[in-house]
């Protein structure tokens, strides 16, 4: 993943604005409202696995986002904690 | 900017303008014939809002308890108000076991029962021996459904050699002097270009419009983009007036609070802490009818007993259950509010508004999937090369109400049908006809519009104040002198659109550009769902009317019909089935 290297820091949040426009409404608040709130404090890996997840389907990122399944990978566990802000505490 | 005459072009049979269940399942007819067939989704298509549809697909399979398709046909005649066209529903009741099947082979797994066959649930408003005893008639592959759906027939698409544009989005339809739709003006969302697809027939497969309210449960794409391009492109649209709410929605982010929740005891208060549906609904209380519970509790929030620093929601309490209660019986609702709300309906009340949810209304067709408007004379009308399936279009089967169960049937039956159509009209059509320079230029001035640079308006906050007022004046509490108010305001609020502005011209993923092109979309939407709303004076389905609490067959058995500019007009509801006898109104009483 190293798309947002080729592409600058403008360019790439601005692809995955549009990545974070899903399916449901519920993918919709959690995805744009993180991307808002926290990506500019993500580190490069933190990155690289937002991007694994924003590669998933629909109905899988809801299973992770709303707390009913772990991803097995720790850093995309834990991108899915920070996607979940207070709610994974 | 490019001109017309500079813009690239692509040529295909058909052009299918959308990638939910309906749009994929007419291209998947098309591709399968050897039609050569693009899709254009401004979304990846697995990203559509068919994937959210949990409940299933109504079929009288009978696998459960004894079903008929005629029962089915009822209920769905009566679920609608008997504003369905009956024809409509006929031949959608009737496919409806067959195409389970076709959906099954082409690798939706269905849900088991142990006998092996498919599992069917029971749904509200489904009957055995027209209003008998409840019939399980919904066949669910689990509770992700929409997503089984979704991918199944986007992977056979795959198969069959569709072309797919994603993140393509579409700016208006391409029009000629006689009337003929010829593909569409679209634009790739990476790079800001502008594309011609020219095409010998377009579908609309745009889905809803959830998005004209402030609170709803759709997907934040579900824009009324193909309705907003119908408007367009002179071409009116049906029924909008008819919108389903839910009662409970989470106030200001609009997901669904289940009927569980009130189900099992959970009550509704307001500011004061007073249960208020005793007021409304004394022996049903807090279990009312949705419609009746939703105006309750617009009615408190209007009335100036709502909660929250601006008075715009109620609560629905939960914490008399018990956490073991809660946590056992209700776990969906728990997982809703600590993920959206951070808090625990075990220690506090919820905040909740009604919620919209289905767009029973939208561009008009007959059974086949071809749009058809009014001719001079006043009967129906073909638009030649164009073809809607879907929640974007009205067929109507669901008249102005719709059954769970039966809006994942009516993509698959729709989009079917709307596919088997076009290749009809493709062997009588074998070449493109010319295109006109002037059709893609009044699109490319759509999208010109958007360069304009200067002070103005911002597209967000306008955004915001369409849905607020469309929520506070044409939502569920219905009214004359509410919903005139209503029109004055959206129309105001056109005219500030004209002198919005984008602050940011760039072309790559440019998304406030389409949130623009969008609320655009949405304006002329809104103003077609006020304007109806406003001259049916009567209660029927979904639309309700305090000041014409009854329905009104005499004067509004019919279809609304509204075209851009504000000229509303009418047709009749087809009561005429095909084969069998008609099923006359009755009183509805469940």
């Amino acid at each position: 993943m190293t798309a947002n290297l080729q592409r600058g820091e403008e360019g790439e949040r601005a692809r995955l604005a549009w990545q974070c426009r899903r399916g449901m409404l519920e993918l919709d608040w959690l995805l744009q409202d993180f991307l808002e709130r926290d990506y500019g404090s993500l580190s490069n890996n933190e990155r690289d696995a937002f991007n694994v997840l924003l590669a998933y389907p629909d109905q899988l990122l809801l299973e992770y986002l709303m707390g009913r399944m772990v991803p097995t990978d720790p850093t995309l566990a834990h991108v899915v904690r920070r996607i979940r802000g207070p709610a994974a505490s | 900017m490019t001109g017309a005459a500079d813009i690239p072009r692509r040529r295909f049979d058909t052009l299918v303008i959308g990638a939910g269940g309906g749009g994929l399942r007419a291209a998947l007819q098309l591709s399968q014939d050897e039609a050569t067939v693009a899709v254009v989704s401004k979304v990846f298509p697995t990203r559509s809002h068919t994937v959210a549809a949990q409940g299933g697909m109504n079929a009288a399979l009978g696998n459960v308890v004894p079903d008929n398709w005629h029962w089915h046909m009822y209920d769905t005649v009566k679920g609608s108000d008997y504003l369905g066209d009956q024809d409509a529903i006929e031949y959608m009741c009737r496919a409806a076991a067959r195409l389970v099947v076709e959906m099954e082979h082409a690798g939706v797994p269905f849900s088991r029962l142990e006998n092996g066959k498919i599992y069917q649930r029971p749904f509200g408003g489904q009957s055995q021996n027209f209003g008998g005893a409840q019939a399980s008639r919904t066949c669910a592959a689990a509770d992700r459904t929409g997503h089984a759906i979704l991918h199944a027939l986007y992977q056979q698409n795959l198969r069959a050699q569709t072309h797919f544009f994603d993140e393509f989005f579409a700016i208006d339809l391409i029009k000629d002097d006689e009337g003929h739709i010829l593909g569409a003006l679209v634009l790739e969302i990476e790079t800001g270009e502008p594309l011609v697809i020219e095409a010998k027939t377009t579908l609309l497969a745009t889905g809803g419009v959830g998005q004209l309210f402030r609170n709803n449960t759709n997907a934040r794409i579900n824009t009324g983009d193909g309705m907003g391009m119908a408007l367009r492109a002179g071409i009116p649209l049906e029924d909008m007036e008819f919108f389903q709410f839910h009662p409970t929605g989470i106030a200001g982010k609009g997901m669904l609070i289940t009927e569980g929740g009130r189900g099992e005891g959970g009550y509704l208060v307001n500011k004061d802490g007073a249960r208020f549906m005793e007021r409304y609904a004394p022996k049903a209380k807090d279990l009312a009818s949705r419609d009746v519970v939703s105006r309750a509790i617009a009615t408190e929030v209007r009335e100036g007993r709502g909660c929250g620093s601006g008075g715009d929601y109620v609560l629905l309490d939960l914490t008399h259950l018990g956490a073991e209660v809660v946590k056992k019986r209700l776990p969906g609702i728990r997982e809703m509010c600590l993920t959206f709300l951070h808090l625990d309906p075990i220690d506090k009340p919820i905040p909740v508004f009604p919620t919209a949810h289905y767009t029973m209304g939208g561009v008009p067709t007959n059974r086949y999937g071809e749009v058809v408007t009014l001719g001079e004379d006043g009967s129906e009308e073909a638009v030649p090369g164009l073809y809607a399936a879907g929640e974007c279009a009205c067929v109507s089967v669901h008249g102005a109400n719709r059954l769970g169960g039966n809006s994942l049937l009516d993509i698959v039956v729709f989009g079917r049908a709307a596919g088997n159509r076009i290749i009809d009209y493709l062997k009588s059509h074998r070449y493109h006809r010319p295109l006109p320079l002037s059709g893609v230029e009044q699109a490319v001035t759509r999208l010109q519009r958007w360069e304009q640079v200067g002070e103005g308006e911002s597209v967000g906050a306008l955004k915001a104040e369409l849905q607020r007022t469309m929520e506070h004046y044409c939502g569920v509490f219905r009214t004359e002198e509410v919903l005139a108010e209503g029109l004055k305001k959206v129309q105001e609020l056109e005219q500030r659109l004209a002198h919005a502005r984008l602050k940011d011209h760039s072309k790559v993923f440019n998304t406030a550009r389409i949130e623009a092109l969008e609320l655009e979309n949405l304006m002329d939407v809104a103003l077609a769902t006020v304007s109806s709303a406003l001259a049916r004076q009567e209660s029927r389905g979904a639309h309700t009317r305090i000041d014409h609490a009854e329905r009104d067959d005499e004067h509004w058995l019919k279809h609304s019909l509204y075209f851009k500019g504000g000229r509303l007009d009418y047709k009749p509801v087809r009561l005429q089935p095909l084969t069998v006898e008609s099923f006359p109104p009755k009183p509805r009483v469940y």
